[in-house]
């Protein structure tokens, strides 16, 4: 547990490490990534990665919130939120049993 | 969209690159996430989101069948928070 925040900077470079690109196509193609799945996650799309876990789109419904400041109701509108389910493989490696 | 569906629209989109390292591009992504939430840190992907993990505490189960009281240990769990840019996107 070294609790460490890892970005973009660090995939770039794992990227550029692992495949005989440029550092700046390394990045680009790191963006690429997350713009595709980005995009099929906006048209609705589940987004299955295997191994590594599924992300998907679920609808809520309108509910009512209240302001915990003044107690006042408020509308909570009908949204999209995004979900991500983790695949075994990955809670298993983060409970350290093997791969 | 799988994994492999993935590779293939990069591929696509990216007609000057193979196909096996468009593939190899996509595994190390994931792969390192993997890595740095084993190792327990964070990835965060401004824009995008931010994996972390969490712990869950021990707490006593029950057997579904027999009712029995078991004790089921603390484990860790990966989260996924959606970023600010995704989350408007998903709304747009």
């Amino acid at each position: 547990m070294s609790g460490k925040t890892i970005t973009r900077a660090q995939l770039g470079e794992s990227v550029y490490q692992e495949v005989g690109l440029s550092r700046s196509e390394s990045a680009d193609l790191l963006e690429s990534v997350l713009t595709h799945v980005s995009d099929a996650l906006a048209r609705g799309e589940t987004v299955k990665i295997s191994s590594f876990g599924s992300f998907s789109v679920r609808q809520k419904g309108q509910r009512i919130g209240r302001n915990p400041k003044t107690g006042e109701e408020v509308p909570i509108l009908p949204r999209k939120v995004l979900v991500f389910r983790p695949s075994q493989v990955l809670k298993n490696r983060i409970n350290s049993k093997g791969p | 969209m799988t994994k492999s569906e993935l590779i293939q629209r990069l591929a696509d989109a990216n007609p000057h690159l193979y196909q096996r390292d468009v593939e190899r591009i996509v595994t190390t992504i994931f792969d390192e996430i993997t890595t740095a939430l084993a190792g327990g840190d964070r990835v965060e992907l401004r824009g995008f989101g931010a994996f972390s993990v969490k712990e869950r505490g021990s707490r006593v189960g029950r057997n579904p069948r027999t009712g029995e009281a078991v004790n089921v240990a603390s484990k860790h769990i990966p989260y996924f928070k959606t970023g600010k840019q995704l989350r408007e996107k998903l709304n747009g």
